[in-house]
């Protein structure tokens, strides 16, 4: 038998394993990620996302960073291929937010580090 | 006796700066080692406050006031006012423009999150002046 997983998980380490592209924030790829979000209701992820998880949203523009810093947040990624304003880009460096982006469909990204052990 | 006041501005529309005072406070508050849940309460309230006034408000002022015992958050605008605060009040009523609502705005959660994340709300607003929020939160002491 054996066991293997991961114990203390980073932002670089899910750049890393899946492939995300990091569009700002870079200072911020050694927090820990703690859990997951999805949601594009910026009321409901602001009432709803746990503190130090990985945020997954369709949502690019600039008020994506105030969210995820009052929240506490380990980082936000932009799916379904949407590009950031630059203004977001400006702020999540500004306030050390990771920026990362996925090409593909929130469920299929989710579903993956869902399987990694990010609960 | 206060122990402690600041206010910021927020600014109609101003949707670059928008956030800024609740992060201002969120800072403050951590900086003086309040309880960790108590400031995501805060954090809340203050975000949807403030996002409230820059949407559909004017330009205001969010207050932060560390009083014995409790916080409170007052944040007033100079903009038209709430019609009907009582529909304003209820889980999925908004009156955001498409705009907002692209943005992932306008799911009308904005003062039912303030009102489950704080331990008393008053709303008060006129039409053609303005509206202002006034949020207390007690700090326990066990
Ligand atoms: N400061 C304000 N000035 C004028 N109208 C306001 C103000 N705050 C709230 N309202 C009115 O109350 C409604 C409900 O506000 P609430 O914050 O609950 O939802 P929302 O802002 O529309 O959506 P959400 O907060 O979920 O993004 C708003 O759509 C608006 O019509
Ligand atoms: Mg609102």
């Amino acid at each position: 038998m054996s066991w293997k997983g991961w114990c203390k998980v980073t932002v670089k380490d899910l750049v890393e394993k899946f492939g995300l592209q990091a569009a700002a924030g870079e200072k911020g790829l050694g927090r820990s990620v703690k859990s997951g979000f999805c949601g594009d209701l910026l009321s409901d992820v602001m009432a709803n996302a746990p503190e130090g998880c990985v945020w997954l949203t369709i949502q690019s523009h600039q008020n994506i960073i105030a969210v995820a810093v009052l929240r506490e947040m380990a980082c936000i990624v932009i799916t379904g291929g949407h590009t950031p304003d630059i203004e977001t880009i400006d702020k999540a460096g500004k306030e050390g937010i990771p920026l990362l982006l996925w090409p593909g469909s929130a469920y299929t990204l989710a579903g993956s580090i869902y399987s990694a052990g990010i609960t | 006796m206060t122990a402690f006041i600041k206010s910021f501005s927020i600014k109609k529309r101003d949707f670059v700066r928008a956030g800024e005072a609740s992060i201002n406070v969120q800072n403050i508050l951590k900086s003086l080692n309040m309880d960790h849940k108590l400031i995501r309460r805060i954090a809340i309230c203050g975000y949807e406050g403030e996002m409230n006034a820059v949407m559909h408000g004017g330009d205001g002022i969010l207050t932060v006031e560390i009083d014995t015992g409790r916080i409170i958050l007052d944040i007033a605008d100079n903009g038209d006012g709430i019609e009907n605060i009582e529909l304003a009040m209820q889980k999925g009523y908004s009156t955001a423009t498409e705009e907002h609502r692209e943005m992932g705005f306008g799911a009308g959660m904005g003062l039912p999150n303030m009102k489950v994340n704080s331990d008393m709300l008053s709303v008060e607003s006129e039409k053609g002046k303005g509206t202002h929020l006034h949020m207390e939160f007690y700090v326990s002491t066990d």
